[in-house]
């Protein structure tokens, strides 16, 4: 399954080259071309079937996942690191990671709660006082096994939680490996419209890669497809659940980076309906896509981000409903066909 | 027996105190390969006895090794998530992010949620969240959750066994699943060897609320010796230097009042013949191990204490040197074949009346 692959491969932002290369080659068979740009985007055009002129629409989906950069290496082998896209301190501890290029496993430690006080307990352990053990025993031999600068992951295996209900996964980087193996889902069929895909670099940093492909592209309409927050745990405050797994994809009408083209939010509510898919708009005002860089590409593009709701994203391990991924796939399929009447 | 193998196993197996079924299997199967005979007791402790080859009625050695591990158990259930409460020392800290399976009605994975920084105010995020807040999340829509996870059901963590590099090996629960690996190792060593005293490896159940297994499993032998093995603090950033060991050089000997003077004196010989390094491990209070109990079962037993340094005690990472597991396996049948008839004789107090007034 290319979701699995896709979860599974290492691409903090900035060496996506594992992610760019599973997509490569489960794109090959089903576009007219492939080119990687100067930042790494995978740009693949699939060319319509409509009349000319036809629609040049946009597919977006980023590569990189939130990650970490090894920034020293104490005299004790151990390895020091920042922080990659947004991680919660909290979530660092204890984990396992993969480092660098040779991939090799380590663990971020974590004291024992014997030789911890109580008040220490209710401490957050800053990231600056964490460190990855490669089990290197020290300087000189760590040095040899990994360089200043090169990357570290989540070291979390995709897997299958449950087969019935809402057919969930576990795994790292749903944000936006979901997007990624979605768009290729996309591509295996034929459109009256144009499509070019960007499989996107470095999103988690500020949206970097989809600015330049935006650009190159010089689309009609955009579409950013992503794995979105979905924080409907039950909480004591009864505040909003962002998403709510389960209930159909996610429709983005306004973030922190952009508001969403009514045309193409309309669009998507009206073939979900005429489909009989279900859907769901995210909370407004949380979280930013690359549709924030792609709307405001040279005079301006036409966007929306549609996206599966992913629960923990930007965590070690997240989950996702495999129901809610077949029906994003399967609502944007049907728009991508209704799109040139409704487009023009 | 190749180690790291046999150590993925029990590390992978659940046993949660006072639930050890699972890892109890697998170690009588290992231990089974080993031995003449292997029972389990009242409390599901694994006794296998490896006989001596000394006149009877032959003294005994008795090897414990606890095989429980912390977990969690199923509190409550909302809306489609499941509360909890620790068994064993947590920190909770530790807990979030983490996957874990609940053994309900089948094994689910799951994963203890955390909210995203996206939707976080900056002040929640500078506060750990203590365990009774934290929630499980295995998938399912609400209404099926209930028809296969009850109140009561145990949750363990989930951690493959990695291998690093050095030779060091990171899982769950290698506290104390390492030290019955050692415990087979002897056992596999003594094979090739020849040793008057029986051999009584007993891989206990509930070490973790206060070593349970241990306290019954030495009444119920009657051991002429105890030696429990354990694992004890590895050196690590943010622990201090006094109570922790370097990993890789070496098992720890315990010293101190849980510990019989000459039987530990006879331990640090065995290593130092043999060439195997170790530290010694002061322990001024009495806790925290098999050998509270055995030392003062029925009418008390000289008792001895060999660790594993492991760093990261009680996560999912716990990360211990492949060669102090095989340290410990060598001194243990180095030790066992060395006993004599005499033995027990050396190790009673003189009945010392001091010079004549």
């Amino acid at each position: 399954m290319l979701l699995e692959e896709l979860s599974n491969a290492f691409g903090p932002s900035g060496h996506e080259d594992e992610v760019r290369r599973l997509l490569a080659r489960a794109l090959r068979d089903h576009v007219d071309n492939l080119q990687v740009d100067a930042l790494g985007n995978l740009i693949a055009f699939k060319r319509g079937t409509g009349p000319e002129p036809r629609l040049k629409v946009m597919i977006d989906a980023h590569t990189d996942e939130v990650g970490l950069m090894i920034t020293r290496i104490e005299k004790d082998g151990t390895l020091g690191f920042r922080v990659l896209g947004g991680i919660d301190d909290r979530l660092l501890m204890a984990k396992r990671v993969i480092v660098g290029k040779e991939r090799l496993p380590g663990v971020i430690l974590a004291p024992p709660i014997h030789l911890t006080k109580p008040e220490q307990r209710k401490q957050v352990v800053k990231r600056e006082q964490l460190v990855i053990d490669i089990g290197a025993t020290d300087r000189e031999q760590a040095q040899k096994m990994v360089k200043i600068g090169e990357y570290a992951v989540f070291a979390t295996r995709f897997d299958l939680l449950t087969d019935d209900g809402w057919r969930v996964v576990k795994g790292k980087a749903f944000d936006d490996r979901a997007g990624c193996a979605a768009a290729v889902a996309l591509a295996e069929e034929s459109y009256p419209v144009d499509l070019y895909f960007s499989f996107s670099t470095q999103e988690e940093v500020g949206l970097r890669g989809a600015r330049v492909a935006a650009y190159r592209i010089a689309p009609d309409v955009a579409f950013a497809l992503e794995g979105t927050i979905c924080d409907d745990a039950p909480k004591k405050k009864d505040t909003s659940p962002t998403t709510e797994m389960g209930k159909g994809p996610a429709i983005t009408v306004m973030d922190r980076t952009f508001i969403a083209d009514r045309r193409l939010v309309r669009l998507l509510i009206d073939t979900a309906q005429a489909e009989g898919l279900p859907y769901q708009f995210k909370q407004p005002g949380v979280g930013g896509t690359d549709a924030g860089a792609i709307h405001l590409a040279r005079s301006g593009v036409p966007s929306v981000t549609v996206a599966v709701p992913c629960r923990y994203i930007h965590a070690p391990v997240g989950l996702m409903s495999l129901q809610d991924f077949d029906n994003l796939v399967a609502l944007m399929k049907a728009a991508l066909r209704a799109l040139p009447e409704r487009f023009d | 027996m190749e180690i790291v193998p046999t150590l993925k196993r029990l590390s992978e197996a659940q046993g949660v105190s006072g639930y050890e079924q699972q890892v109890r299997e697998i170690v009588t199967e290992i231990f089974g390969h080993h031995a003449d005979r292997v029972r389990t007791d009242a409390l599901g402790n694994v006794i296998a006895l490896k006989r001596g080859d000394g006149p009877e009625p032959r003294p005994a050695v008795m090897l414990a090794t606890h095989m429980d591990e912390i977990g969690l158990i199923v509190s409550d259930l909302e809306e489609g998530f499941i509360h909890f409460q620790t068994v064993g020392g947590h920190d909770a800290r530790v807990l979030l992010g983490q996957e874990v399976v609940v053994h309900g009605r089948r094994d689910l994975m799951g994963v203890i949620g955390a909210r995203p920084p996206h939707v976080l105010p900056p002040s929640e995020r500078e506060k750990p969240i203590p365990a009774e807040k934290l929630l499980i999340d295995v998938g399912l829509p609400p209404d099926m959750l209930p028809d296969l996870v009850r109140v009561g059901d145990l949750v363990t963590l989930h951690s493959e066994l990695t291998e690093l590099k050095g030779g060091l090996v990171s899982g769950k629960a290698l506290d104390n699943r390492v030290s019955v690996v050692a415990a087979a190792l002897c056992l596999e060593n003594l094979k090739g060897m020849r040793h008057r005293w029986d051999v009584l490896a007993v891989a206990t159940v509930q070490e973790e609320i206060g070593h349970k297994g241990a306290a019954v499993g030495a009444f119920g032998l009657e051991p002429d010796i105890g030696i429990a093995i354990d694992v004890t603090f590895a050196r690590q950033p943010g622990t201090p230097e006094e109570h922790t060991y370097e990993l890789g050089k070496g098992p720890t000997i315990g010293c101190g009042p849980n510990f019989h003077p000459k039987l530990q004196e006879a331990l640090m010989e065995t290593a130092d013949a043999h060439e195997i390094p170790y530290h010694l491990e002061p322990a001024a209070r009495v806790a925290g191990t098999d050998a509270v109990d055995i030392q003062v079962a029925r009418e008390g037993v000289p008792t001895a204490l060999i660790s594993i340094p492991l760093r990261n005690m009680h996560t999912p990472i716990e990360t211990v040197a492949v060669r102090d597991i095989k340290r410990v396996g060598r001194l243990l049948a180095a030790f066992i074949a060395g006993l004599d008839d005499d033995f027990l004789d050396s190790l009673a107090w003189d009945l010392d009346l001091g010079p004549d007034e």
